[in-house]
């Protein structure tokens, strides 16, 4: 390609040479914009391609259940009455749950690795969390089966009921039989799984914030915890929240872990220590083996329910991004 | 890199030339199906020694449950299906072309427990089962429980019950059970299904998940096949018949089932044969079927088709019992014999 490009350039006249030159650039140029622009498209295309798919396959069961399916607490493949309730509710529930853990430790972790930790230590750190990342997720239900569901049933959960489980209000959350699978249990299992995400890209974005602010806190005489938590944290704000959400997405769609180690339970219960469902577990569990019409339709219409959970979510975070953003931190 | 790349691509080219070339010599013949998993190692045996005996037929088996199996054949995707429960009449109504049931091999569920201090085989009556699944028996010291099991020291404990989390025939066989011998599950949770709405407990994904949830959770009883419980020397209790007997599933009870009323097997086989009558029967065993189109217009496949389900009824038998498969009784071989002639 240069050779021809060296060729070419020598054939047309000296003068003409440079403008020559640029011409095939700005062609170059164009290419590049055709090209990208076309996957641009075909991911506008996937994406409104499921949802199309998700919609039409789902008509059977939105016509018999209505707005209904989304609190019908009810899942019988045998009577034909089907509602996403318990589903949405466990994974709103084991994502919270999750999330609650997965945010202080893993930009705890991240802080440290930026701020604190010398750069030989947080570089190879960091190396194994990027590993964990890509981890394989029956390899952490796996986990969670023959670790976190043993220690829920013999230590934590015991522990829980006796202490949180008689304080008023919150105690309702920690009470009842304790089986070791439950929503808490896939909710730990999410926060292992989700925590390499938040310290990962956390610390990338703590890295980025200039040398310059924390040299000006410091010589205001900010010690260096306070030119951490005040100038350089609320700098990569915008940074720290997408990696919240990138692990959010990660939790809400979940299948194989989460399945191992939640009971499945088509269930609404108080106590997280009891046995609960996810949409995404649902399906996974239940799909291959769908014989009726509207049985299949209404797990297709799950997926719809859990691809709107997503969008609002993601939507509710970027409306997120922009108020604090303008609150203050880093300038737009 | 850009050579590499050439000598790849012309590597695929001319595999995918000469693929379809090399089935077509000698009027090869190539059969798509898809369904059941539970009998997926006979099946997958079967069919290869079949290939081996007949170079020019080829079965691809993709066992993706039954319910796809059903879809798949309905939609002509495959040359046939393979189900753990017969296709409903609803769904026979709704294929566009007839589907024929032929019975392979039987199997069995049977339900497995996790007492501490108890190791030896406990009994379990009809009403104490379908009592465990309700809910209402919620107790290993229950008076239901306990009549059956003389001098065992039954635990005050509660009962932890597992089923599948994941819809299969294997809840299929045992909803079918419970379903037979209590009223109350009939009209509370209803027929058998490969997926019901469980009144109680906690859900394993596959045998290896109940099993595992089981073997974990003290006073735990879930239900597994018979073929995944010998595999894995899992202990498994003994379960009353419709003759009042406390039987344990092996090979020869669950033939026992399959022929104990063999002569009212409908036509077209689609029959249930849990709680069977007879003395030796064990009550939770079933057939597993293969669906077959009445016509096939595919001469050759045709052909194809109908060699191998003789095959398979006569000589293809022979490796059940390797596998922990129970043999058919030869009472159904000789109906199924007579059923194949009319595939047309």
């Amino acid at each position: 390609m240069s050779a021809a490009a060296t060729t070419l350039a020598h054939e047309v006249p000296p003068q003409a040479g440079p403008r020559a030159f640029l011409h095939r650039l700005r062609q170059g140029d164009q290419i590049a914009h055709l090209l990208t622009l076309t996957f641009a498209a075909v991911i506008l295309l996937l994406t409104s391609m499921l949802v199309y798919e998700l919609w039409i396959n789902s008509h059977l069961s939105r016509t018999q259940f209505g707005w209904a399916f989304f609190w019908t607490k009810v899942w019988d493949p045998n009577f034909d009455n089907f509602g996403a309730a318990p589903f949405i509710y466990g994974t709103l529930v084991t994502s919270a749950v999750a999330l609650l853990l997965a945010v202080p430790l893993g930009l705890a972790s991240a802080i440290f690795l930026s701020e604190l930790a010398p750069r030989k230590v947080s570089d190879s750190i960091s190396f194994l969390i990027d590993l964990l990342a890509a981890v394989p997720s029956v390899i952490y239900g796996l986990l969670g089966i023959f670790i976190v569901v043993p220690l829920m049933r013999t230590t934590l959960g015991p522990l829980l009921i006796n202490t949180v489980g008689n304080v008023p209000y919150i105690g309702v959350l920690f009470r009842g039989p304790n089986y070791g699978v439950g929503f808490l249990t896939a909710g730990i299992v999410l926060a292992i799984m989700v925590v390499p995400f938040i310290i990962s890209v956390s610390r990338e974005v703590l890295l980025t914030v200039p040398r310059e602010q924390r040299e000006a806190a410091m010589a205001l005489g900010a010690t260096r915890w306070e030119s951490t938590w005040q100038v350089v944290v609320p700098w990569a704000r915008t940074g720290i929240m997408g990696s919240v959400f990138l692990a959010l997405a990660r939790a809400l769609g979940e299948t194989m872990a989460v399945t191992m180690v939640i009971g499945n339970a088509a269930a609404i219960k108080a106590s997280l220590l009891a046995p609960g469902d996810t949409i995404a577990s649902t399906i996974a569990n239940q799909f291959t083996e769908a014989t009726g019409d509207l049985y299949l339709s209404s797990l297709i219409e799950l997926g719809l329910v859990l691809f709107l959970i997503t969008f609002i979510l993601n939507g509710l975070a970027r409306i997120l991004i922009v108020a604090t953003e303008r609150g203050g931190g880093r300038p737009a | 890199m850009k050579k590499a790349l050439l000598v790849v691509w012309l590597m695929t080219l001319s595999m995918a030339v000469a693929a379809p070339r090399a089935t077509a010599q000698g009027g090869a013949v190539k059969l798509n199906a898809a369904g059941a998993t539970f009998p997926t190692p006979i099946y997958t045996k079967w069919f290869d020694v079949y290939h081996t005996a007949h170079p020019n037929i080829e079965i691809n088996y993709q066992s993706i449950g039954s319910g796809g199996g059903i879809r798949q054949l309905q939609s002509g995707t495959v040359d046939f299906g393979a189900s753990d429960g017969p296709m409903s009449d609803e769904q026979l109504a709704q294929s566009k072309f007839k589907i024929l049931h032929f019975p392979t091999v039987l199997g069995a569920v049977v339900p497995t427990y996790n007492i501490a201090g108890i190791t030896g085989e406990l009994n379990f009556t009809q009403k104490a089962l379908a009592g465990i699944y309700l809910g209402t028996i919620t107790k290993w010291n229950d008076p239901e429980i306990a009549k059956a099991n003389p001098g065992v020291n039954l635990p005050a404990a509660d009962i932890v019950v597992v089923h599948r989390s994941d819809g299969s025939g294997t809840s299929y066989i045992w909803t079918d059970f419970l379903s037979k011998v209590s009223d109350d599950w009939k009209t509370k949770v209803g027929k058998a299904n490969t997926s019901v709405n469980w009144p109680v407990g906690l859900g394993g994904k596959g045998n290896e998940g109940v099993t595992g949830l089981v073997k974990q959770t003290p006073n735990a009883i879930g239900y597994i096949e018979l073929i995944y419980a010998v595999q894995n020397s899992i202990p498994y209790g003994k379960v009353q018949n419709a003759a009042g007997k406390f039987v344990k599933a092996d090979l020869a009870s669950v033939t026992a089932a399959a022929a104990a009323d063999a002569k009212n097997i409908p036509d077209d086989f689609r029959v249930s044969i849990t709680n069977a009558p007879g003395p030796t029967v064990y009550p939770i065993s079933s057939f597993t079927w293969l669906l077959i189109p009445a016509q096939i217009q595919d001469a050759a496949k045709r052909d194809a088709i109908k060699d191998f389900l003789k095959w398979m009824v006569t000589d293809g038998q022979k490796f059940n019992e390797g596998l922990t498969y129970a043999q058919l009784p030869k009472e159904v071989i000789a109906r199924e014999t007579k059923a194949i002639s009319l595939i047309q």
